[in-house]
């Protein structure tokens, strides 16, 4: 079952944390990066340039309006997203739980091109 | 037939009888089941252009066996891959006298690869991508691409697999009798994944993906040459030809899928639907009774009706009580509540299905949602019906159950 894990995390809290967490805390990202590579479990990474450099487009009087900066008022932002395949949401949750450290974590399935008739 | 697809089909018949004379004169599951893939790769590109060798199997035997003293000697892989596809020797040259005379234990090498292959200590996931690369022949690019995953990903599957198995100290033999039992009901099972896997893809784009039906029937073909005698076998066999004689009715030409009440019988696969009939007819008669003799009869009074309308629902019935003795499961009782509801109305089949509220296996189920509206549909209550199929759709990760469900939803009203 394909999954996207989807990290946000809150760019000043970040900017915030002493050298030595950072660092810890990018470790645990690498280290199950590779357990999960190991596993077969791992399909992709796509790691977000910063939150500043997005643009949010909207309808304005129906015409598309270009704003800079995330969707929405939050503090956190989407800060990378990972494709993986498991066997289901007890391993996905499992997985998202390591994330947890400075972040909220979000999994859910990727819809299937594949169906049964009933 | 194109000489191409003529090797291919034989490197696929061939590759678990060379894995399995490479283990048993070796040893070393792992390290034999790569030279093989290298031979079967070599082949894959000189055999078109030379010819099959008059002994193709001796020539895979001796081709392998020479990548495995290099692995031994610890060439490294991706250079002895670069050199396979640059090799260019005539086909006989490499052959050395001797290994048809491992023929008689062709069989059951096969056999017990296939057991290997599936066994307890891997994952379903992984017990999937090693048979259909160790015993089915198939690259570790065309398994990637038949599960949607980067060819990296599958090849550490596979290699993890090959590990795990090591680290369970299984040996290349057949399982003790007293085990023997639960481990051809793993393999059962795989095969079975296989199946469904290639099935349930062919209402959609994945066309690779589609061709693992294919690979699942030749697979469980074969296994119920080498075990004629177990009916399960032989239902497993049944319930695929039985199942995929529908293929060619279950979509319409925009993809969308066409339930089972409205396909177009006409369009089904006769013959598959013969052999299916015949084979669960046979062991029904002699085998012990199991959960895939009991899903592939059912499956055969479907096929046998000319119209839905003409089905034997009370047969049906009397097979998924017997299903429900023999495996009992919540999907199981999920079909058979339709089963009930068509003798006994639907009010009856709402009944059986009640019963599964608060089961833990079935919780957020597309499915338990997507019967119950069936049957309320049945039942005439539209506006609880609607709201069950949109709530089917919304929890189903599949793109055209979901479409289907919202037509059914949409059918009903606003």
């Amino acid at each position: 079952m394909k999954y996207v894990v989807l990290i946000y995390s809150n760019p000043a809290a970040w900017a915030s944390l002493p050298a030595g967490e950072a660092d810890r805390v990018i470790k645990v990202h690498n280290d199950l990066i590779d357990e999960l590579t190991g596993s077969g479990e791992f399909l992709n990474i796509y790691r977000l340039a910063g939150a500043g450099t997005a643009r949010t487009v909207a309808l304005h009087d129906g015409v598309p309006a270009v704003t800079d900066g995330p969707f929405g008022e939050s503090k956190e932002v989407l800060a990378s997203l990972w494709e993986i395949d498991v066997d289901g949401v007890e391993r996905a949750v499992e997985i998202a739980g390591v994330l947890t450290p400075h972040a909220t974590v979000e999994v859910r399935p990727l819809m299937d091109a594949a169906g049964m008739e009933m | 037939m194109s000489g191409a697809t003529q090797v291919e089909e034989l490197l696929r018949e061939l590759a678990p009888q060379v894995t399995g004379t490479l283990v048993r004169r070796y040893g070393q599951f792992d390290l034999c089941e790569d030279a093989v893939q290298e031979a079967l790769l070599a082949a894959s590109v000189q055999w078109p252009e030379t010819g099959i060798p008059e002994r193709p199997r001796g020539w895979l035997v001796t081709v392998a066996s020479r990548r495995l003293t290099d692995q031994v000697r610890g060439e490294s892989a991706r250079r002895r891959r670069e050199e396979t596809v640059a090799a260019r020797s005539p086909a006989d040259e490499l052959v050395t006298p001797g290994p048809e005379a491992d023929l008689p234990a062709a069989n059951d090498d096969a056999l017990t690869l296939l057991f290997l292959c599936c066994h307890p200590a891997l994952s379903p996931p992984s017990q999937v991508a090693l048979t259909l690369r160790a015993v089915g022949g198939l690259t570790t690019a065309q398994v990637a691409r038949a599960f949607l995953v980067p060819e990296a990903t599958m090849a550490q599957r596979i290699s993890r697999a090959k590990q795990r198995i090591k680290a369970a100290g299984a040996r290349f033999a057949m399982p003790p009798p007293a085990e023997r039992a639960e481990r051809l009901r793993v393999v059962l099972q795989v095969l079975y994944l296989i199946f469904n896997e290639g099935y349930a893809a062919s209402s959609g784009p994945d066309l690779q993906r589609a061709d693992l039906t294919s690979e699942a029937i030749r697979l469980a073909r074969e296994l119920h040459r080498l075990l004629p005698g177990d009916g399960e076998v032989a239902g497993l066999l049944a319930l695929m030809l039985l199942t995929d004689a529908r293929r060619p009715a279950r979509t319409r030409p925009d993809g969308s899928l066409v339930p089972l009440a409205e396909q177009d019988r006409s369009r089904w696969d006769a013959g598959a639907v013969a052999e299916g009939v015949a084979l669960v007819t046979g062991t029904l008669a002699r085998a012990p009774l199991g959960p895939y003799q009991l899903q592939a009869a059912i499956a055969a009074v479907h096929d046998e009706a000319a119209r839905a309308e003409d089905t034997d629902w009370r047969q049906i019935l009397v097979l998924y009580e017997l299903l429900e003795r023999v495996a009992p499961s919540p999907v199981v009782t999920l079909n058979h509540a339709v089963a009930v509801a068509m003798v006994r109305g639907p009010r009856a089949g709402l009944e059986l299905l009640a019963t599964l509220d608060g089961d833990d296996r079935l919780a957020g189920h597309h499915r338990l949602d997507a019967v119950r509206a069936h049957l309320l549909e049945l039942a005439g209550d539209r506006e609880a019906a609607r709201e069950r199929y949109r709530a089917a759709a919304r929890a189903t990760t599949s793109l055209p159950e979901q479409r289907y469900l919202e037509s059914r939803a949409a059918r009903l009203g606003p």
